[in-house]
């Protein structure tokens, strides 16, 4: 072990724990993969998406219609390919959404402390007793259906756990001597938040927004998948799979591909966000070491 | 320990007003008219009317004085009556589904304990052997897999495929005429797959928490002593690791309520289940204000109602817990 090149900074570190971790470097590549799919969808898909015709109606997979085509006689696989840009963009702004408003609350809660942590504590306690798939179904179901309202949706009712991870990091932090000696120098409250505290509370956000993209991708192919997502002719995986199940005795191919895509996409983030978390946890040692 | 229970019991009360102050304001405030359901598809219906529905429903009042009409009522446990053709009680209308809702979720529990934490301890005796690879990897799966997606597949597969297995309900045409073993039979047969489906999210998450729990049991020196003394390894695991890594099982058992919960909405639906999630689904889509309002607040008072259980039996496993 000792003529190999040992990591120094800690980016070299991360880089170094998490490429021997084949688990996360396979999450990484997945997810790659699904960017360059949704950037070059025109590209990638043999078809139009939303070229009906009838002449071609429920076929099963061949090499002309890789993953068959749908009641309406259009590619299954064209409309996969399309529909990974919704999943993404779901995943990210949703997560977006979240995560801002969770460090904003966790961050004024571990901050300030006192009556204002108590409020904001007790208010995440209460959102998280409403159970979380209802308030969503509530919410959507009185706007119009549309990937806007969903992105926002699962926004607003997902950033409870950001905003305790962050208010944990946020107590610990602000006991430091780097944030005394920012006090003593004049710095401003949201100036010792934003440009002292935040940056060293940003690894576990990381962690939990890459684990979040995931959560907000099958959240958001359910809510289609129930009709009240994405709507048709948009083609997104969670309405591909409402056709499938509409026509579940005769045509499987509508069933199976287009959950196959959520679950690895879904599996790449999930494998993606642990590999940052391990590669982060100064703990965990790798295991060949140990050997 | 009974005042502990009874503090806990009354810090219910301000968390159930709080809960149905959101839940209230949330839905009144989503656009939507609820009274369109009832006034859109009828020619006859004049704006007359419509005012006069919203009159009685006392939707034209503001907000606050609708809250406190309806709050009056819940503290009686009067919910009111669902907007539906049926106009029945919504108390009525939760009360004949929660049965069902329950018992799927409690026969899902016993499949997700039976089945995870074997698992868990499996892979922590031997970590990073081959058992633990794939079960971690299949932890992994099951954390990744759209419920909605395994329930399709498995209706595909076992349902229209094999015919082994019922796809919808909760009994067959012909239950009434059956047998008291055969009606069981039936139950089961229709409950199957909806219950593995909705214990697969909680089954990964358990597995992996037994997992580590015992890893950190293992290490502790009393673990040492005992195989220091020579102690069998199978009473080492399960005498002495086991019983101290499933304390906190209690909790994780206890969180997974409320999106087992909230899960019910999409396999209830898929699998045509007559349960909660399904009333709720339908009372979603036709904007039944009391029935939603009635569903979100009883299924948050079940959540709150689970953590209290689970600390309560947390003191009553773990001998160094004492509520005062």
């Amino acid at each position: 072990m000792n003529n190999v090149a040992v990591p120094k900074t800690f980016s070299e570190l991360f880089i170094y724990k998490f490429k021997r971790n084949v688990m996360a470097v396979a999450g990484a590549v997945v997810v790659f993969i699904l960017f360059v799919v949704a950037a070059f969808a025109p590209v990638i898909a043999p078809y139009d998406p939303s070229e009906i015709n009838t002449k071609i109606i429920l076929l099963a997979p061949s090499i002309d219609h890789l993953c068959g085509t749908d009641d309406l006689g259009r590619d299954v696989f064209s409309r996969m390919v399309f529909g990974s840009r919704i999943s993404l963009t779901v995943g990210f702004v949703a997560v977006g959404i979240a995560t801002l408003i969770g460090v904003f609350i966790g961050a004024v809660s571990g901050y300030f402390g006192g009556w204002v942590d108590s409020a904001l504590m007790r208010f995440v306690d209460l959102m998280l007793t409403i159970p979380s798939f209802f308030l969503i179904l509530a919410v959507i179901a009185f706007m119009e259906p549309s990937i806007y309202n969903i992105m926002i949706v699962i926004g607003v009712t997902g950033w409870m756990s950001v905003a305790r991870l962050v208010r944990a990091e946020f107590l610990a932090l602000k006991e430091r001597d780097f944030v005394t000696s920012a006090k003593a120098l004049g710095a401003t409250n949201s100036v010792i938040i934003i440009r002292h505290i935040l940056p060293n509370a940003m690894s576990p956000v990381l962690v939990s927004a890459t684990l979040g993209v995931a959560g907000a991708i099958l959240t958001e192919s359910s809510l289609s998948f129930l009709g009240i997502g994405v709507q048709p002719p948009t083609p997104s995986w969670g309405n591909i799979l409402t056709l499938g199940k509409d026509n579940i005795e005769y045509a499987w191919w509508l069933s199976v591909y287009p959950g196959m895509a959520i679950l690895v996409t879904v599996l790449g983030y999930n494998l993606l966000g642990e590999g940052v978390r391990d590669a982060l946890d100064p703990r965990i040692v790798i295991h060949s070491e140990l050997e | 320990m009974n005042a502990y229970v009874i503090r806990r019991l009354l810090l219910m009360i301000p968390m159930m007003i709080g809960v149905t102050l959101i839940s209230f304001t949330i839905i009144h405030l989503a656009p939507g008219e609820p009274m369109a359901q009832q006034t859109d598809l009828n020619p006859n219906a004049s704006p007359e009317s419509l005012k006069r529905l919203r009159e009685l429903y006392h939707l034209d009042k503001p907000l606050y004085v609708q809250y406190y009409i309806w709050v009056k009522k819940i503290v009686v446990l009067d919910f009111g009556d669902s907007f539906s053709i049926d106009a029945r009680p919504v108390l009525d209308k939760i009360a004949e589904r929660i049965p069902i809702t329950l018992t799927l979720n409690a026969l899902s529990l016993i499949i997700v304990l039976v089945v995870s934490i074997p698992i868990g301890v499996y892979s922590a005796i031997r970590p990073y052997s081959l058992f633990d690879k794939i079960a971690t990897f299949f932890v992994f799966f099951g954390f990744s897999m759209p419920t909605f997606w395994l329930a399709l597949l498995l209706m595909l597969f076992f349902g229209v495929w094999l015919e082994w297995l019922p796809i919808s309900g909760i009994e067959s045409y012909n239950h009434d005429s059956l047998s008291p073993v055969g009606r069981f039979i039936d139950y089961t047969e229709h409950l199957l797959m909806p219950a593995l489906v909705a214990g697969l999210t909680s089954l990964a998450g358990l597995s992996r928490f037994t997992r580590q729990n015992m890893l950190e049991v293992i290490r502790q020196d009393y673990v040492v002593t005992a195989r220091a003394k020579g102690l069998n390894e199978n009473v080492v695991v399960y005498k002495h690791c086991l019983k101290n890594a499933m304390l906190p099982v209690v909790t994780i058992l206890a969180l997974s309520i409320p999106g087992l919960i909230g899960g019910s909405v999409i396999f209830e639906t898929i699998y045509a289940i007559p349960g909660m999630g399904q009333l709720f689904f339908q009372s979603v889509m036709s904007r039944d204000y009391p029935l939603i309002m009635g569903i979100l607040v009883i299924g948050s008072f079940l959540t709150l109602l689970a953590n209290l259980l689970a600390d309560i039996a947390y003191a009553f496993v773990d001998p160094r817990i004492a509520y005062e």
